[in-house]
């Protein structure tokens, strides 16, 4: 009996211990955990649309601060990866975290990027009918909720933020101008701005030189360099001669899953590589 | 002409609450209804006069023109277009009109509550706003939008219409709600009614138009442009797009529930066929008229069109439907920014010269 009372006792104690928080009570957005390993982590991740195995058996990992360059033919799975990553598709099995304690399966797209993953879209995709300054400060870290959004104001910090973002693209001059009568190359600028107002822990970047011309890839693949550190950067892309100024580590995507990883010239004197993906002439051009 | 003139240049002044279109657009909102007053005390003799039918007719027109900005608030800025807004100026409609019924006679069940004005003017806000948050929670956390999200509010408002033309919903059935008698213990057909409900409605326009100008210049407004035009890349920024939707179409169903309750007494009437589909394009039509995205060109819009509605009718009531049509057809096609268009581009070409 008493030692029932005393097991109802501590029970009681343990509840009501001023030095803990209950876990329902933690802010859902926990930092993003990477002292037990990688930032991301895919894990045997499988998606089919209609019978056709868009990705097949993924494992992937990012670790902290890394830039990778993920390169494969069309329909290799890059981009249902993204959206995997992302929360736009939900994958049939297989595991996905950020860091070692979000899964992000069970997210949904406005809260992975509130926790710290920003996407840049394939075409580049930027408020038009908003001022270069404006496309900033809605990306900008901060409550986003609607009477929150509604009531807030840019300060001092912020604008400070954005003038920094703006330095680092390289898009001081333009603030005041329309998103939509900026160059494609300047687009594209402004949003790897717009996801560094974010934040981010980890930047998925869709194949950002597609259509840009050659001093505008060599300044993209300059910001993207300087980013990777502060931030892990995948960069998807066609363009071997951008990966090959970029990229130190490469991962070779094929049928939606990997088919090898390494450093640009391993991968690319691996046969399976040269066969399936860099092709007779291209070959010699790659390596 | 400098080269600078030549791209559209951003005019830092629209992100300020007071703008220049904002204060022109109050200035004339004030004007005019202290002219208008100014005329009415004319002695009926004076050929300036404006008589109470007019001050009535006039007070209608702005009841349309808040409801112009209801829907504009949603379609310009955050690119919903609903074409069943309708039914929300009319659920307010009906939620005045059971008030004025149940002044001196007992209205049935849950009815009776709404002789006591708190809670019928409440009820003039909460009805239209409830059915916008189920109706929208359920069609934005679903995805549905663009041309399938109009269709479903064309549902919407047809099934209510056909709800109350039953008797069984006790709302009057096909005729509605009429032989309204007294508000607030006035009497409704007197001259000072008339002119208090004209002088409401102008007030309630303006301030409706500065709690739309509030919302568009805010954050808040910024991030349903962005929504209108890259949805997807909002969403991946961290909004809950659906909430800014949602939030922002409950303010716009509110705002159409006051047009309808101030139209009411007005007009004397509320009938099933506010809840047409036809009335809710029509409102449409206004607000592309007069220049969607800009918020004094939705109560422009509202005011030229019916105020033609009401000429046109008047000499060839056969054609106006034809001539509405033939004006949305050309509008459309020649001035895609309506008549605020061309008010903005003349600014413009002012500007540069």
């Amino acid at each position: 009996m008493s030692q029932s009372v005393r097991t109802r006792v501590q029970q009681l104690r343990e509840l009501s211990r001023p030095d803990r928080v209950f876990d329902f009570m933690l802010p859902a957005q926990s930092p993003v955990d990477v002292r037990h390993g990688p930032i991301l982590y895919l894990e045997d991740v499988s998606v089919s649309f209609d019978g056709f195995r868009a990705i097949d058996r993924l494992n992937l990992t990012i670790d902290d601060g890394e830039l990778r360059c993920i390169i494969g033919p069309n329909g290799a799975g890059k981009t249902t990866m993204m959206d995997i990553i992302t929360g736009k598709t939900r994958p049939d099995s297989g595991q996905v975290w950020f860091g070692s304690r979000h899964n992000l399966l069970t997210l949904d797209e406005p809260r992975i990027a509130n926790l710290g993953i920003g996407r840049k879209f394939q075409k580049p995709t930027v408020f038009e009918a908003l001022d270069v300054s404006e496309n900033l400060e809605l990306a900008m870290a901060g409550d986003r909720r609607v009477w929150k959004t509604l009531l807030s104001r840019l300060d001092g910090a912020g604008q400070a933020r954005i003038d920094e973002v703006l330095e680092t693209i390289g898009l001081s001059g333009e603030r005041h101008r329309l998103a939509g009568v900026l160059s494609h190359g300047q687009k594209q600028w402004l949003e790897i701005g717009m996801l560094l107002m974010q934040r981010p822990r980890l930047l998925l970047v869709d194949e950002p030189v597609a259509g840009m011309t050659e001093p505008e890839m060599q300044r993209t693949a300059e910001l993207l360099t300087r980013l990777a550190g502060q931030q892990s950067v995948v960069v998807v892309e066609h363009d071997m001669g951008f990966v090959r100024e970029i990229a130190r580590k490469v991962t070779v995507l094929h049928q939606g899953s990997v088919l090898a990883e390494g450093s640009l010239d391993q991968v690319s004197s691996d046969p399976r590589v040269v066969e399936v993906y860099l092709g007779g002439d291209e070959e010699t051009n790659a390596c | 002409m400098s080269h600078a003139t030549l791209e559209p240049r951003r005019d830092r002044s629209r992100q300020a609450f007071l703008s220049r279109a904002t204060l022109i657009t109050s200035a004339l909102l004030v004007v005019g209804m202290a002219l208008v007053l100014v005329l009415h005390a004319l002695p009926a003799t004076h050929p300036l006069h404006v008589s109470s039918a007019t001050v009535a007719l006039l007070g209608k027109y702005f009841t349309y023109m808040l409801l112009a900005l209801a829907v504009d608030l949603i379609w310009g800025y955050l690119g919903i277009l609903s074409l069943g807004h309708g039914a929300f100026f009319a659920l307010g409609g009906y939620a005045m009109g059971l008030y004025l019924n149940a002044q001196g006679t007992a209205l049935p069940g849950w009815q009776g509550l709404l002789a006591s004005f708190p809670l019928a003017a409440l009820a003039v806000v909460l009805a239209p706003g409830i059915l916008a948050l189920a109706f929208g929670w359920l069609a934005f956390r679903s995805r549905v939008t663009g041309v399938y999200f109009s269709i479903i509010t064309q549902a919407l408002t047809f099934a209510l219409m056909l709800a109350f033309n039953r008797n069984e919903m006790g709302m009057g059935g096909s005729t509605g709600l009429t032989r309204f008698s007294e508000l607030l213990g006035f009497r409704l057909a007197s001259d000072g009614m008339t002119v208090a409900l004209f002088l409401a409605s102008g007030i309630a326009v303006l301030l409706a138009f500065w709690l739309c100008r509030a919302i568009v210049v805010s954050r808040l407004g910024r991030v349903a442009v962005a929504t209108r035009d890259a949805e997807a890349r909002v969403r991946f920024l961290g909004y809950r797009v659906e909430h800014v939707k949602l939030s922002l179409f409950v303010v716009s169903a509110m705002l159409a529930g006051i047009a309808g309750a101030l139209y009411v007494p007005q007009v004397g009437i509320i009938n099933p066929s506010t809840f047409a589909p036809l009335f809710s394009i029509e409102v449409v039509v206004w607000v592309a008229l007069g220049g969607r995205a800009t918020l004094f060109g939705a109560l422009l819009g509202a005011l030229v069109v019916n105020y033609l509605k009401t000429v046109l009718t008047g000499a060839m009531p056969d054609a106006w439907l034809f001539l509405l049509g033939g004006l949305f057809v050309v509008v459309t096609m020649a001035l895609p920014r309506g008549i605020a268009g061309v008010l903005a581009w003349r600014h413009r070409q002012e500007g540069a010269t």
